[in-house]
């Protein structure tokens, strides 16, 4: 600690340590881990249903859990089904509202830019944790469903949704695409999570509203009046990650929903700077 | 509340000066929200190497002014710098020089004291991975908090707490210190060794700006003073300056305090002021001595004699006015 004759520039190196230690505050805290455990259930229970009482079939849209008893794969994927409309959003809700409202909360934003930590590199750092995020908690469903899944129904060649046979091996692959996939749309989420964290200084409220994005986003999406707004709506091609298994893969409608999300991300990620970089920290 | 005496404000810096010889510099700095004005036109002169309290009643714009300082909210108008360079454009290469304690503690509850200055660390890229631990453990060490570094912030007392906020303060080397009531919570002993730290990080160099509303802890480690009053800077001048412009009194107790008073008048001094068993008078230039021969001569029952001079917090409260009121 002493004075400095000549003013001497600190030398600044590029660094993933403010990343590591952000994904260590997600994933090192109970509530997170709570919540990935409930994630982790729900691929738990369609399983042990299944296996006490195997479906007669039928039904709308991509069904898994009919084909669940062919191929243990499928519980990953009809996990996802159930889990994309709110549990995974509420996820990637609750992880992108913390983000700059959690600190702001805590009065460790004023801590964290007086470092300093630039503030487009904050927002850049925790975006990117954001997405790890997403990531992570579609493919610990995934895992969670394909490996309860084999261990009580087994694997084998996959049957696709045009009924052709798929090796076991680019099954496995089909089910990582579509998880990518997921968290595309799931990552999309989350920057609009991130900009509404930029607006307030209560995470739950944060939460609430980013929820409510969503759950809005399926309503006007199941409004046929309103199909005009369809194309527009983030959620609209959530579902059409059934794409991914089909014979030959059909990219259009994947391709589209992963621009939209890709849109998405980039307007709010924007929106997220335009509103923090300026913004006056007083908590 | 009575309006505020304004005082001149006295700046060390006088035109003849380097640049840079200033750590902290601000110019007409103004902070505005909505229909209030928090800061109003300040011109802060911190000499590198003072250590500056920074002075001011509850609400009085201080912690304001040290968020400005900090590029934490931007100014409606003015400027400043830090260490010789502007802010905040020069935020990324300055502030790593600069440790700060902003209105309190504030750190994750769940994370121990030590993992939370490794967060910080690890968001400082100036800052060598290899050492953090080292220089972690040094920092808790130095506050005092080395025994505590495991255990969980939330189970932290306040005392603790703003002993971590120093730790965190003192993580890199500093060339300046900008610190908000750092001895806010802390029990006497704490005080001391916080006041012990902050005089022996002065000896070794750095720059201190000490946002306080505790005289004596001004009076036992400032250099520099500054007092903050409804968002205005009414004074600022070194410790030494003050207390040489404070002009000091006479104070006569007796039990005739009409008769003294017409003899400090006789004497040639104005401002002479009666109370049931005393007279004041400012004492000029006359010899106290030869204020007290003329008093017995003129058999006035002198009890009691002494020449005063107004401590920091009467300076204070007239520059500051008498009222508990925060200032609005």
């Amino acid at each position: 600690m002493s004075v400095v004759e000549a003013p001497v520039v600190p030398v600044r190196r590029p660094s993933t340590r403010l990343l590591r230690s952000e994904l260590w505050l997600i994933f090192g805290r109970r509530r997170n881990w709570a919540g990935l455990a409930i994630l982790a259930v729900v691929p738990t229970i369609i399983a042990i249903a299944v296996k006490v009482s195997p479906p007669g079939g039928g039904g709308e849209g991509p069904n898994f859990f009919a084909s669940i008893t062919s191929n243990g794969l499928f519980v990953a994927l009809a996990a996802l089904t159930v889990e994309l409309p709110l549990f995974l959003p509420l996820a990637v809700a609750a992880i992108s509202a913390d983000a700059i409202a959690g600190e702001a909360n805590l009065g460790t934003l004023r801590y964290l830019l007086t470092v300093p930590v630039e503030r487009v590199r904050m927002l850049a750092v925790k975006y990117t944790a954001i997405v790890i995020f997403a990531l992570t908690a579609t493919l610990l469903v995934a895992a969670v469903g394909a490996l309860l899944g084999l261990a009580l129904f087994g694997g084998g060649p996959v049957t696709t949704l045009s009924g052709t046979q798929l090796s076991f091996a680019d099954g496995v692959l089909r089910l990582l695409g579509v998880c990518v996939y997921i968290a595309c749309g799931l990552a999309a989420l989350g920057a609009i999570g991130l900009f509404v964290s930029t607006l307030t200084e209560q995470p739950i409220g944060a939460t609430v509203a980013i929820l409510i994005v969503n759950v809005l986003s399926f309503v006007l999406d199941s409004i046929p009046q309103l199909s005009w707004l369809h194309p527009y709506l983030l959620t609209h091609y959530w579902m059409n990650y059934g794409d991914l298994l089909r014979d030959p893969v059909s990219w259009s409608g994947t391709g589209q929903g992963a621009l939209v999300a890709g849109a998405y991300a980039l307007v709010f990620w924007t929106a997220a700077w335009a509103r923090f970089a300026g913004r006056d920290v007083t908590s | 509340m009575t309006a505020p005496a304004t005082a001149t404000a006295t700046t060390t810096s006088g035109p003849g000066q380097p640049a840079g010889s200033l750590a902290v510099e601000s110019t007409g700095l103004t902070k505005r929200f909505r229909r209030q004005v928090a800061v109003d036109g300040i011109d802060l002169a911190v000499p590198r190497g003072s250590v500056y309290g920074f002075l001011g009643p509850n609400g009085s714009g201080k912690t304001t002014t040290i968020r400005l300082l900090l590029g934490l909210i931007r100014p409606t108008a003015g400027s400043h710098s830090l260490l010789g360079q502007p802010m905040p454009q020069a935020a990324a290469r300055v502030l790593p020089g600069v440790g700060a304690l902003v209105e309190g503690p504030a750190f994750h509850p769940y994370l121990s004291g030590r993992a939370n200055l490794l967060r910080l660390d690890a968001a400082d890229r100036t800052a060598e991975p290899g050492t953090a631990r080292r220089r972690v453990d040094a920092a808790l060490d130095r506050v005092g908090l080395l025994a505590a570094a495991g255990k969980r912030y939330r189970a932290y007392s306040l005392g603790m707490r703003q002993r971590l906020a120093l730790a965190a303060a003192l993580l890199a080397p500093r060339e300046l210190l900008i610190l908000d009531e750092p001895t806010n919570g802390l029990d006497p002993q704490g005080t001391r060794e916080v006041r012990a730290l902050l005089t022996h990080l002065a000896a070794e160099g750095a720059t201190i700006l000490l946002s306080t509303h505790l005289l004596s802890e001004v009076e036992q480690i400032c250099t520099h003073v500054g007092v903050m009053h409804l968002g205005r800077l009414v004074a600022q001048a070194p410790l030494a300056e003050l207390r040489a412009g404070a002009v000091p009194r006479v104070r006569v107790e007796t039990d005739r305090p009409e008769a003294a008073a017409r003899v400090l008048r006789e004497l040639g001094m104005s401002g002479v002021e009666t109370a049931t068993e005393t007279a004041t008078a400012p004492l000029g230039r006359l010899a106290p001595e030869k204020i007290v021969a003329e008093l017995v001569r003129h058999d006035v029952p002198v009890r009691g004699f002494a020449v005063v001079a107004p401590d920091l917090e009467e300076m204070f409260v007239s520059l500051t006015g008498e009222g508990f009121d925060v200032s609005g």
